[in-house]
Formats: structure tokens, sequence, C-alpha cells
């Protein structure tokens, strides 16, 4: 069977997997990491966005062997390792942008590459495209789209998060 | 998913022979159509052929032409500070294609080689006359697309690079399926010194085609209101639950005057 070395959330790992094994696969099933959610699985939700190499991509729509050499980060590696919230997951909890969360982990990967991606600054109207990619059933998008409008100063080490 | 064998060679000789090898054998680019294939089991490949070791994307430009490596993403397109300045539209163009997720991974090679009839980028491909780099010739834009899902590329054939001539102006105005994102109707307008060119896709059975009356009336007075009196007949065109076919010719022209007041 081929073989897949990649870095997840910093830790190397070198898995055995199939031809046709997806990332998303690999993630939940032979890493147990099952934060990384399948919404949809054809590509049209955003639930299993992770980042790869910087840049955020539909885990379900990645092979495992397309991972190869990566660097991937998942929503379980955003949180420092004392517990502290990244700044993005800080902003969902203070804006109440989650309800079922089951878009949660997707919208916060990214929340995350949107704000990263935009050091120049982001209107309301540049997350609502940014976040095109995912869909949510229960908010609405408007807490969402206020959690990554605060997310951004802080992110970028201008100001702390704060609830209206 | 049905398995298959999986190969990531360093050489463009190598993917190409590896391809010729086997007729079941395809290649994979960003992935962005063909794993959605894949899962739909809608293709059954014996070996899939990782093209991202090839080295083939990057973008470079000269005072008359911007070429797009084929593996480089929508989402490379839509930031190069050189693809902005040269061909706005072909920046504009990348920017709209899906959503962040599907940028990051889909290419311009995995694009043109689909033919989707919806896709965005045949349109610009045509508009634009561009020459279509593969590993063994160099085809016209007029020449590389055949119909629905269908192209000029023969089963081993490797898309390695784009050429796009860069116009005095352009613009491409998109009528998105707003569940798909793809294009209800999308339009992208050239003007060369030589004349005006209209490529629209999204809307015909056979896929992306030029204007001839729009690029007739455009390359003598290139406005909006230019092609007014101009009826695209319905006749070819699709109806489904989204559009009706008289739905999308009306579209044609809406998008087209947008595109040419964009431009
Ligand atoms: C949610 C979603 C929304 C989308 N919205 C849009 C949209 O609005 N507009 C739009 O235009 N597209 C859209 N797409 C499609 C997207 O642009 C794809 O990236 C693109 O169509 C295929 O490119 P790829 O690199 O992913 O190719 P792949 O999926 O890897 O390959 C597609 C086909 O091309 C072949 N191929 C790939 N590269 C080459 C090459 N260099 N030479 C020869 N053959 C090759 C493969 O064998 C395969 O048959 C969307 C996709 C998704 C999932
Ligand atoms: S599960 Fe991947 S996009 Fe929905
Ligand atoms: S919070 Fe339920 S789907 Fe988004």
């Amino acid at each position: 069977m081929p073989q897949v070395t990649l870095t997840v959330n910093g830790k190397t790992h070198t898995v055995e997997v199939e031809g046709r094994t997806l990332l998303v696969e690999l993630l939940r099933e032979k890493l147990g990491l099952t934060g990384t959610h399948v919404g949809c699985d054809t590509s049209q939700c955003g639930a299993c966005t992770v980042m790869m190499n910087g840049t955020s991509v539909k885990s379900c729509t990645t092979l495992a062997l397309q991972a190869d050499g990566a660097s991937v980060m998942t929503i379980e590696g955003l949180a420092a390792a004392d517990g502290t919230l990244h700044p993005m997951q800080e902003a969902f909890r203070e804006h109440h942008a989650l309800q079922c969360g089951f878009c949660t982990p997707g919208m916060v990967m990214s929340a995350v590459d949107l704000v990263q991606s935009h050091p120049q600054g982001l209107s309301e109207a540049d997350i609502r495209h940014g976040l095109e990619g995912n869909l949510c059933r229960c908010t609405g998008y408007h807490n969402i789209v206020k959690a990554v409008a605060a997310a951004w100063p802080v992110m970028h080490g201008k100001q702390p998060v704060a609830a209206e | 998913m049905y398995d298959f064998a999986y190969e990531k060679p360093a050489a463009l000789a190598a993917a190409v022979s590896s391809l010729a090898s086997d007729m079941e054998a395809k290649a994979l680019a960003g992935g962005q159509t063909f794993i959605p294939v894949l899962k739909q089991r809608l293709n059954k490949p014996s070996k899939v052929v990782d093209l991202a070791a090839l080295g083939l994307s990057g973008i470079t430009v000269t005072a008359d032409t911007v070429t797009i490596g084929a593996m480089t993403t929508h989402g490379d397109v839509a930031l190069s500070a050189d693809v902005q300045k040269a061909i706005p539209a072909l920046a504009h163009l990348a920017s709209m294609i899906g959503d962040w997720q599907v940028r990051h991974r889909g290419t311009i090679g995995g694009s043109l080689a689909n033919n989707d009839p919806t896709a965005c980028y045949p349109t610009a491909v045509l508009a634009l006359g561009a020459t279509i780099v593969t590993d063994r010739r160099e085809i016209k834009a007029d020449d590389y697309f055949q119909g629905m899902f269908t192209t000029a590329l023969e089963q081993d054939e490797l898309i390695t690079k784009v050429i796009f001539p860069i116009p005095q102006r352009a613009a491409y105005q998109k009528f998105k399926n707003p569940a798909s994102r793809y294009a209800m109707v999308g339009v992208f307008v050239a003007k060369f010194a030589s004349g005006v060119r209209v490529a629209i896709t999204g809307a015909a059975q056979g896929g992306v085609f030029r204007h001839a009356a729009f690029e007739a009336a455009l390359s003598a007075n290139f406005a909006p209101d230019a092609i007014a009196g101009i009826v695209t007949p319905a006749d070819d065109l699709n109806s489904d639950i989204h559009a009706s076919a008289e739905y999308r010719a009306h579209l044609i022209g809406v998008m087209t005057k947008r595109a040419v007041a964009a431009a």
C-alpha cells in the first residue's frame, strides 16, 4: 500500500493509505482528528476545510496522497498548548457565531485563512465573499461575519476581542 | 470511489508515457472536478497521474502576452499583480471561480482540459484568442474547444501552459448559478486593434462559443448600445430547472452589455 508522510498540527506522521483515501479520511479515521467534519462530501459545504501549506482546502476534495510532504493544520491545532483559544475561536464564542456547531471547524479554518491573507483589512463584503465556500444551516451568517471582523484586529495585533 | 494506483512523476515526459502506456490512466491536477467525478463513480481510472511535481505552475508577462502554466491555481491568477496589471479581466475571472478553497487547488489546465459547458476560463481563452501549449504542439483557441466536455486533446496529451495575447480592453461578467457558482451565463469581451471577440459560457448545449453578430457590431462600435437590436436565437441554448433557453438568450445580451461597459 502507498504511504504518505505529512505534518499535522506540527507532528509528523507516516500512514498507509489507498490511492482513493481522502485527506479527510486520513485525518478523521487514521489520526483520530474528528474535529474536521464531513458535511456534504460533494465539495460544496466547506465543513471539511483545513489548512494545507498555509491555505484553506476542502479535505474531502483532496487525496491523502496529494498531501504527501505537506504541512496540514486542523481545528485541533489552533488553540495554544495550554488551551487558550485562538483569537478566531474566541471571537466565534464572544459573538455567538455558532449554533449547532457542525460547520464551525471549517468556518473557523476558512476565516483564519481569510484574515491572514488580508493584512490590509477586510470589509463586510470581503468577509461574505471570502466565506462563500462554507455553508451554515443555523446562524444566518450574520454573527459569523461579526466574529471574523472582530478577530481581524486581534490577529493583526491591533486590539483585543470585545463583544458588542 | 473505486480504488486506483497513484503516481507522481517528476518529469513531463514520464507523465506522458505513463498516460500513453495505459488507456485507463487519467491525469490529476487540482482535483476540484476530478475527485467529485471519482466519488460519483462516473470514471474508473486504473491509475491516476498527479501532475503536481512537473513544475508546471507560474506566470510570465511580456509586453504583449501573459503566459500561465497549466498547474497555476485560480487563486494565484486572481492575486497576481502582474496579471491584474496586464489583463485585469483575467484576474477578475479567476477571482470569481467557485470559492477560496476551490481557487487554492483548482488549476487553469484542469479547467481547460475538462471544458465544462458552464466553466469560466474557456471564455477567456476563446475571446482572447489564446494558444494552448501541450507536451507536443500548440493549439489555437478556435480549434481547441470541440463541444461539451470535449477538446482537441488526445488521451495522453498534457497542457503545459496557456499564452494569452494582451488586449486593449477586456472584461468578464458572470451571472452565477447561486447554488453551484458556475456560470448560468458568462461573457468575456476582448477588444484588440484587429477587432472585438466575444465568448459565451453556461448557455449553449455545445459549451463555449463565439457570438459573431455581437463581434461584428462591437468591432464597428465598442459601446453597450451597439448590440441593442441584436436577438440571440434560443434554439441551441440550454433549458433546465435554473433557466429556460429564452431566458439564457436574454441574459447573453444583458451580460455582454455589462462586460462592454466594464471593459
Ligand atoms: C464548489 C465548486 C465550485 C466551482 N465553481 C466553478 C466556477 O464558478 N467556474 C469554473 O470555471 N469552475 C468552477 N469549478 C471547477 C474548478 O474550476 C476546477 O478547479 C476545474 O474545473 C478543474 O481544475 P482542476 O485543476 O481541479 O482539475 P482536475 O479536477 O484535477 O482535472 C480535471 C480534468 O482535467 C484533466 N487535466 C487536468 N490537468 C490537465 C493538464 N494539464 N493537461 C491535460 N489534462 C488535464 C484531468 O485528467 C481531469 O480529467 C468549481 C468546482 C467546485 C468544486
Ligand atoms: S464535506 Fe467537504 S465540502 Fe462539504
Ligand atoms: S452552526 Fe449549525 S451549521 Fe453552522
